[in-house]
């Protein structure tokens, strides 16, 4: 809780000082283009958190986006398919990734981090040989209001990305929170033999974050394939899983697993947004882009670090 | 005798909570061999830490060749020539053998870029694995030598130290007889060679062969020195074992019922074909007693559902039970506070009320959903029955003593239905307060019909808790012993393979 305050302080902070220096930044339509983008980046950090809280990682998010994508797109535009149903098979897709991934890392004792970089390189690899490494996009005319409204449509402003990804965020936190499985989740992160010595079935809850890492990465998949309504498989989606593990990271979850909340990722992926945003609206030139999101993390991280240490010493002191 | 080689004069080592040694002294002279022996925690790994410089004394001097020493550091003990043949060999199983010998001081050549000298490496290996007539060569792998020929490394290791007192922990507990034979043969041309040797091993018969003089130590002192022409196997046993047991023993309100629990034929995979049967009753606490390494965890890891049950059948009150994973234990009502409960029996970084409502979570949720009140209430019911001391029961577990965490481990358990409860060393780190409080509450646990398994090293808690002790020896049980026949006498004969007579 004293984290997510902080994080909160320091984008209050950045926030005040970027607005003071450029007023566009709280502009309504900068804020709302902003919350768009905090909505799509935001959605699949909450499920890499989840994974980062059992202590593993998946680097194959960006590479899902990929080849997920360009699946939906073939479904919708050239089978025609119902864009529902179309989701939904995405979906389930995204849920065999996540099998995948938890059966090679639970039952096949593979670590997470060769597992899903495996993946990264797979799943892009496939996406390009199936659309020739050529771009896959909508026939000219074509649309789908309804599911154009669901993804990049807005109500008064507010982005229906950013919707949905207060609506998933929320129902995560009441599962990480206050549910068994969350209880579990946590216990297993933290010591993974004491959970087993105590009944829990350790194996089926990693199993479980990885599926509902890649199921909301396919939901991620669908809205930022709308987002760009064109896909060229090679570049699509590359270091997007970086985008959540810094989230998660910068909300402060461990590497190590067993500590983070929802709230903190939420704030993670606010911030990491932001940071973008400044870059931009600063004139400083967007090649920095990167360099600044990492100058930040590390200046967070090592502050946390920092803190962490002055608290313990005042502790033991006295 | 001229001034011996080394020589401890009184020293002493407190913990707190715990005199680990009282004003031993002991000394050796080049080319001796010296047995130690002891039952477990006696004071024989504390007395060889103090020996390799790990370890200060409290007080007490270390002389060596006549210059007397408070304490030693690592570096002194090995300038001195003191190198240890460990219990669990310290070997870099990924580098070869020529690697290890020499680990931290390989021959360099290159001048500034100080690239290893594999080929000085390997000449300088080579003899000295001659002399001790080792079957591998210096660029053997690690990985792949037996145990036996790891040990041979070790004693490798020691002598490229030029080491004068080679210390030899358990050296024979997982060697076969001939291995044994063989490591005894290189202990006597160490001997021959004016190398002076510290043979501490639990295995009596390898002892009365091989040393010229017993040093016994019980509670942290030196009950006896025996020399050549003494030693015997009953002595030994005697002085390990004779003390004044406390009288904790509480007996139980009424004889034991049923069978809870029912091993048949039981084998683990630590020791497959030894077979064990045994069988627990309810309202009664059964000590397995024996040494460290005699199979008895495996047989409760087995029973929890940690291990594969290598054969036999386990009968919980009298039907068979499959038990492939933990939950099947628990949700038979077999609970295990484990040995290690650090690393097995609670999460530290975490709150004493989420460590209690663990292993039970579902029952404090409805529609999957945490009920926080309810769990608070439940651990805050524990802490008071077993008076865990903590602010509240939102503290960390790792800020805790140990007795308290063991309660918090029990909390665990009893806030559940258990049936039966396997105890692995229940009071390892224990306060002696927080002892009595949980030997009380084991034979409450009894008393209300909870069948009781009890691991423990500690003869004094074997034979003051127990109603029944079961003794093992190398994964089976060498006989089961009533309380009229519960001494310590009985009990260490037993556990090193003796038969009784």
């Amino acid at each position: 809780m004293k984290k997510d305050l902080g994080l909160l302080l320091l984008i209050l902070l950045v926030g005040t000082i970027v607005a003071v220096i450029n007023p566009r930044f709280i502009s309504p339509l900068n804020i709302s283009n902003t919350a768009n983008l905090i909505g799509l980046y935001g959605l699949f950090s909450i499920g890499e958190g989840f994974v980062i809280i059992t202590g593993g990682i998946d680097l194959s998010i960006g590479s899902v986006f990929a080849l997920l994508g360009v699946v939906f797109i073939q479904l919708i535009n050239a089978d025609g398919l119902n864009w529902m149903l179309a989701s939904a098979i995405v979906v389930g897709l995204g849920v065999l990734i996540g099998l995948i991934h938890g059966f090679l890392i639970t039952r096949a004792h593979l670590q997470p981090f060769v597992v899903t970089l495996c993946g990264l390189l797979i799943y892009r690899g496939v996406a390009r040989y199936y659309t020739d490494d050529g771009t896959a996009g909508f026939d000219f005319g074509t649309s789908y209001p309804a599911l154009e409204w669901l993804t990049t449509g807005r109500v008064y402003g507010v982005p229906n990305s950013f919707v949905a990804f207060v609506v998933v965020a929320i129902v995560m936190a009441v599962v990480l929170h206050r549910s068994v499985f969350g209880r579990y989740l946590f216990a297993v992160g933290k010591n993974e033999e004491a959970a087993r010595y105590s009944g829990v079935n350790a194996k089926a809850v990693i199993f479980a974050a990885y599926v509902i890492c890649s199921g909301i990465a396919a939901i991620s998949s669908i809205y930022f394939a709308m987002y760009t309504r064109s896909i060229s498989p090679a570049s699509h989606g590359t270091f997007y899983e970086l985008y959540g593990i810094a989230a998660a990271v910068l909300g402060g979850c461990s590497l190590r697993g067993g500590e983070g909340t929802v709230l903190g990722i939420v704030l993670g992926a606010v911030l990491l947004q932001i940071l973008q945003n400044l870059v931009n609206l600063l004139g400083i030139p967007s090649s920095l882009n990167f360099a600044v999101m990492g100058g930040v993390i590390l200046i967070g991280v090592l502050a946390d670090g920092q803190l962490k240490q002055f608290r313990a010493r005042r502790v033991k002191h006295g | 005798m001229s001034e011996p080689l080394l020589r401890l004069d009184a020293i002493t080592k407190a913990y707190p909570g715990v005199q680990a040694l009282k004003g031993v002294s002991f000394h050796i002279a080049a080319g001796e061999v010296v047995g130690l022996i002891g039952e477990n925690g006696a004071g024989k790994s504390t007395l060889m830490k103090v020996l390799g410089g790990v370890v200060a004394p409290s007080s007490g001097t270390i002389v060596i060749e006549g210059t007397a020493h408070p304490a030693l550091t690592v570096a002194q003990s090995l300038a001195a020539g003191v190198a240890f043949v460990h219990q669990e060999l310290n070997l870099f199983d990924n580098l070869d053998v020529a690697a290890n010998v020499f680990i931290g001081r390989e021959p360099r050549w290159g001048g500034p870029l100080r690239l290893i000298d594999r080929k000085a490496l390997r000449e300088r290996v080579a003899p000295l694995l001659k002399r001790l007539g080792c079957d591998f060569e210096p660029d053997t792998l690690v990985a792949d030598l037996s145990i036996a020929q790891r040990q041979l490394l070790e004693i490798t290791k020691a002598l490229s130290l030029a080491a004068r007192v080679i210390i030899m922990d358990e050296p024979t507990s997982s060697l076969t007889l001939t291995e044994t034979e063989r490591l005894l043969r290189v202990i006597a041309d160490l001997k021959a060679s004016g190398v002076a040797v510290i043979f501490i091993s639990h295995r009596l018969a390898e002892v009365e062969h091989c040393v010229d003089r017993v040093v016994v130590l019980r509670d942290g002192e030196v009950v006896g020195a025996l020399d050549r022409s003494e030693i015997k196997h009953e002595r030994m046993i005697r002085l390990m074992i004779g003390r004044d047991l406390q009288n904790v023993y509480i007996p139980p309100a009424a004889p034991p019922g049923e069978a809870a629990l029912e091993l048949e034929d039981v084998e683990t995979t630590a020791y497959p074909g030894r077979k064990v049967t045994l069988a627990l009753r309810k309202g009664e606490i059964l000590g397995l007693g024996g040494l460290i390494g005699a199979g008895r965890t495996e047989i409760a890891r087995t029973l929890f559902g940690i291990d594969r049950l290598a054969g036999g059948v386990i009968r919980i009150h009298g039907e068979p039970a499959t038990i492939s994973r933990p939950r099947d234990a628990i949700a038979r009502g077999v609970y295990l506070v484990p040995e290690d409960r650090k690393a097995f029996g609670l999460i530290l970084d975490e709150a004493i009320v989420r460590n209690i409502t663990l292993p039970n979570l579902p029952a404090y949720a409805s529609a999957t959903l945490l009920n926080y009140g309810a769990e608070r209430r439940a651990a805050e019911q524990q802490a008071k029955a077993l008076s865990i001391k903590a602010p509240d029961v939102e503290s960390l577990v790792s800020a805790m003593s140990g007795g308290n965490q063991q309660k918090v481990v029990l909390g665990k358990w009893l806030a559940m239905s258990p049936r039966v409860i396997l105890f692995d060393e229940p009071t390892r780190g224990v306060d002696v307060g927080s002892k009595a409080e949980i030997y009380a509450l084991m034979r409450a646990l009894a008393d209300k019909g909870v069948a009781i398994l009890m691991i423990s090293s500690d003869m004094e808690e074997v034979i003051g808790v127990s109603d029944r002790v079961a003794v093992m020896h190398e994964g089976a049980v060498a006989g089961v012993l009533g309380r009229d026949e519960m001494s310590e006498g009985n009990i260490m004969s037993l556990a090193v393979g003796k038969r009784l007579h």
